[in-house]
């Protein structure tokens, strides 16, 4: 670009070098502006752990909880419905929840730590909305089922245990949160109950 | 076959906008004299801080609350939970100091060198514009952290319009948009800090470096590089290719282009004052005192007065000059008219003479002179008032004004040396 | 040029006697020699201002869980021996002081002091929580040397013991109190260090970074001189 009449490979080499070494101080340069875009300590905090006292719901009950700005289920599931969660499969879309929407300790039959207690989040997987809890007339929308999870927007059903239906706009099943039990009374939603993990 | 690509790629846009022109124009084509010194590097140094405000101000207004409940608050909330909050804090902090240090320098190059001198009086008064905007910016950007010397270091200066004859009051109360000082106050500036006046600030450095492009750059020796056309020997015209823009009108002479040989200058002088810069800003960002003054880490409380009021250091000159006069309407007179005698500078120097290098020793000293003239009218703008200071500020005063009214009588007959035809260093 | 240089160098030189007039601290104040990188003196000063000072002053800017991790307190650990208010570990350190009471009982709100190193100087802390004297006429019978008429009682009185100053204002020796006059000093410093953590607690960081910024800028600065230079040999 220059209309310098001489030219020189050592010209080149100290070009090519102080562009690459200036470009090494412009990504440095860069990183504040960068990172500064990270969730801050606030939003971190606002996103902290939170303490449910589960000793007080009713079997068959649901109470809401709210972890990171979002709504979480917590369900006293009886044993009747507990036993019925294997009785559908064949409905379902996942239902060995093979797909990761849930933490380790969670893959299996009924998606918790304890078959007593369910806990998932309360957001449908087609669009987010939050689906009704529906104890026992859930058949209405499954034959044989008697208890679910009925989503209002687009009509997405989930089982008791979280898991979705076939048929349905919902791809997957329920999230379960990285959760743990303090004591037999207190549920812990957000702090994992593999140990060796630290905050989810 | 890289080559090909970029050279067909730029021919299908300069047939939509001349942008290959514009480069060799204003960069690889555009004759600069070859003998810029170091006072040569300031001008590119204010767009690099310039830069820096634009991207850290942005940045920060990402985070930033601005009401009086929540500004000073969110600062911290910047300097402690946003990561790197507090690198972008100093960044913009040492960068507002850091602007008016190189604005400075800048300006002392123009004195020195005449710079200001027919046929640069519209580049001069660009600059004098882009200065008084920037004071602007600077003040109302103070207010913003919303601390207690942000609170009554605007106090005072709003009261200053109180001082006007009739609309004084009203004006007072129009400008802070309440009674005293407040969130109307706040949200205000913040507009006019953030979008208006960066936008105006952009508008005059644009049209600055127009100006500066079409009459070319001044040097050290005054000596003007663009000849008539046909006065000079081929064999003296510089040995590169200049735009045509330019050589059509003048043949150029002791001119170097300015890409690549300024730009690669320019880089370094960039890497030395980073230097300067990051020194201050990673290990003492509050300047001693200065770039952050200490009754800012306090919110604003209009019960409870810092126990020495004074404006930040750049605007320390003004505000002596304005102390100095015992009448509240006297002194902000006296304060424009100072910042006037600098606008009308072109027209004060009588002289055809440009560099200090060639003119009398009289010229020589008075600079001298109004040079720590204006130092220690800075110095006094940071102090508590007292009677010797009172004193030295009206001495100095005196010397500052004394520059442009005796230069206005000695350049019209001024015992100059002969001015060279070429630049010799 | 030079004789810019030298006028530059003048007016540093008569800028020197203006020092005279301008405004120091108003009170002399004792260095405080602390020193921020060692953790052990800011966990005893997080431990005395949890202690003494908390009741009554809030670090409203500062959170429990930033302070763990910067004074090396695991947060088990944290949340078990320096958090006494029911909050949680993300949450910021305040009070439950009603400002308006405060304000009756003390004069005025007894202040945040998140920033108060900042707005005072370590040196000033350091100094003041040690110059506290009896002072009958005042409500909770002392004053200070420091700050006069201070609206806050000596909360530290129970370890310092009693001082009292003469008609030159110079303070006495303090007596009564559980530590020596070592030992006091000691756990002043490590309150004033730890006030001064908590007003920048990216300091450390912010220098230590700057050491590498500095090198780095250093290095581009000579590898771009060397550009220059190789360029303008073009130029004569």
């Amino acid at each position: 670009m220059s209309n310098v009449p001489v030219n020189n490979g050592r010209r080149r080499f100290l070009t090519a070098a102080t562009a690459v070494v200036g470009g090494v101080g412009v990504v440095g340069a860069a990183v504040p502006f960068i990172a500064s875009w990270n969730p801050s300590a606030r939003a971190k905090a606002a996103g902290a752990p939170v303490e449910v006292n589960v000793g007080k719901i009713q079997p068959g009950q649901l109470i809401r909880a709210e972890w990171r700005g979002k709504p979480v289920y917590v369900v006293r599931r009886t044993e009747k419905t507990v036993s019925a969660l294997a009785k559908h499969d064949d409905q379902l879309r996942d239902p060995n929840s093979e797909k990761a929407q849930q933490p380790d300790y969670a893959t299996n039959a009924h998606r918790s730590i304890k078959p007593e207690f369910m806990v998932a989040l309360g957001v449908c997987t087609h669009l987010g909305c939050a689906p009704t809890h529906h104890g026992d007339d859930f058949d209405q929308f499954v034959d044989g089922v008697p208890s679910g999870f009925f989503c209002p927007c687009h009509g997405s059903k989930f089982d008791m245990a979280g898991r979705v239906f076939q048929g349905v706009p919902a791809p997957l099943n329920l999230v379960v949160p990285e959760h743990s039990f303090i004591n037999d009374d207190t549920l812990l939603i957000g702090v994992s109950s593999d140990t060796s993990k630290g905050d989810a | 076959m890289l080559m090909k690509l970029f050279t067909d790629f730029m021919g299908w846009i300069d047939k939509r906008l001349p942008v290959t022109d514009a480069w060799n124009k204003h960069l690889a084509q555009y004759p600069a004299p070859k003998n810029f010194n170091f006072w040569y590097f300031f001008g590119s140094l204010a767009m690099l801080v310039l830069v820096n405000q634009i991207l850290t101000g942005i940045w920060l207004t990402m985070n930033y609350e601005p009401s009086g409940d929540g500004a000073f608050a969110s600062i911290e909330y910047i300097m402690r939970d946003v990561d790197y909050g507090w690198l972008l804090r100093y960044m913009h902090s040492t960068g507002a100091s850091a602007f008016f240090v190189v604005v400075y320098l800048h300006m002392m190059r123009g004195l020195m060198y005449g710079s200001y001198q027919k046929p640069r009086e519209l580049l001069w008064i660009f600059g004098m514009l882009i200065y008084l905007v920037l004071m602007a910016e600077a003040f109302m950007g103070y207010l913003l952290p919303w601390g207690n010397m942000s609170f009554w270091g605007a106090q005072v200066i709003i009261s200053l319009f109180g001082a006007i004859p009739i609309i004084g009051e009203d004006l007072t109360i129009w400008i802070k948009g309440d009674y005293v000082i407040s969130g109307a106050t706040l949200n205000r500036f913040f507009a006019l800090h953030v979008i208006a006046l960066p936008l105006v600030l952009v508008i005059l450095v644009f049209l600055h470096i127009l100006a500066l492009h079409e009459v070319g750059s001044n040097n050290p020796e005054g000596v003007e590089t663009k000849k008539p056309k046909g006065s000079v020997k081929p064999e003296e015209l510089s040995k590169f290719k200049f735009h045509e823009s330019y050589t059509k009108k003048y043949d150029i002479v002791d001119s170097i282009p300015f890409h690549p040989y300024y730009s690669v200058k320019d880089i370094m002088g960039v890497a030395g004052f980073l230097i300067l810069f990051c020194w201050v800003m990673f290990f003492f960002p509050e300047g001693g005192g200065y770039f952050i003054e200490a009754p800012n880490f306090t919110p604003a409380n209009a019960l409870q007065t810092p126990e020495h009021i004074a404006p930040v250091w750049y605007f320390g000159p003004f505000y002596t000059i304005l102390r100095v006069v015992p009448d509240k309407l006297g002194g902000m007179l006296l304060m424009f008219a100072a910042i006037g005698m600098l606008f009308a500078l072109p027209w004060f120097d009588r002289g055809t003479v440009k560099s200090v290098r060639f003119r009398s020793k009289w010229h020589l000293a008075n600079l001298i002179q109004f040079s720590v003239c204006f130092i220690v009218l800075g110095a006094l703008g940071t102090m508590p008032a007292s009677p010797t200071a009172n004193l030295i500020g009206v001495i100095t005063t005196c010397g500052y004004f004394g520059f442009f009214i005796s230069l206005w009588f000695y350049s019209k007959n001024e015992n100059t040396k002969p001015v060279p035809e070429r630049v010799s260093h | 040029m030079k004789k810019l240089i030298l006028a530059f160098a003048f007016s540093i030189v008569a800028l020197a006697p203006l020092s005279v007039i301008a405004a120091g601290p108003s009170v002399p104040v004792d260095k405080a020699n602390n020193d921020l990188s060692d953790k052990e003196s800011l966990k005893k000063g997080f431990k005395t201002y949890i202690n003494y000072c908390l009741g009554c002053h809030q670090l409203q800017y500062q959170r429990y869980n930033r302070t763990f991790t910067d004074l090396g307190i695991e947060e088990a650990d944290g949340i078990e021996n320096y958090m006494y208010t029911g909050e949680k570990p993300g949450d910021h350190i305040t009070n439950t002081m009603p400002a308006k009471e405060a304000a009756k009982w003390f004069g005025s709100t007894p202040p945040d002091l998140t920033l108060e190193a900042r707005l005072r100087s370590p040196d000033w802390i350091y100094t003041y929580l040690r110059s506290f004297h009896i002072d009958e006429a005042r409500p909770f019978g002392v004053n200070n040397t420091v700050f006069k008429d201070v609206g806050m009682p000596h909360v530290l009185q129970d370890l310092q013991g009693v001082s009292t100053i003469d008609e030159q204002g110079n303070l006495s020796p303090a007596m009564g109190g559980s530590l020596t006059a070592e030992e006091y000093d000691e756990v002043v410093r490590d309150l004033t260090n730890f006030l001064e953590y908590v007003g920048e607690p990216n300091k450390l960081e912010r220098k230590s970074l700057g050491y590498w910024v500095l090198a780095f800028l250093l290095f581009f600065f000579i590898i771009s001189y060397f550009l220059k230079k190789e360029y303008w040999k073009d130029i004569h």
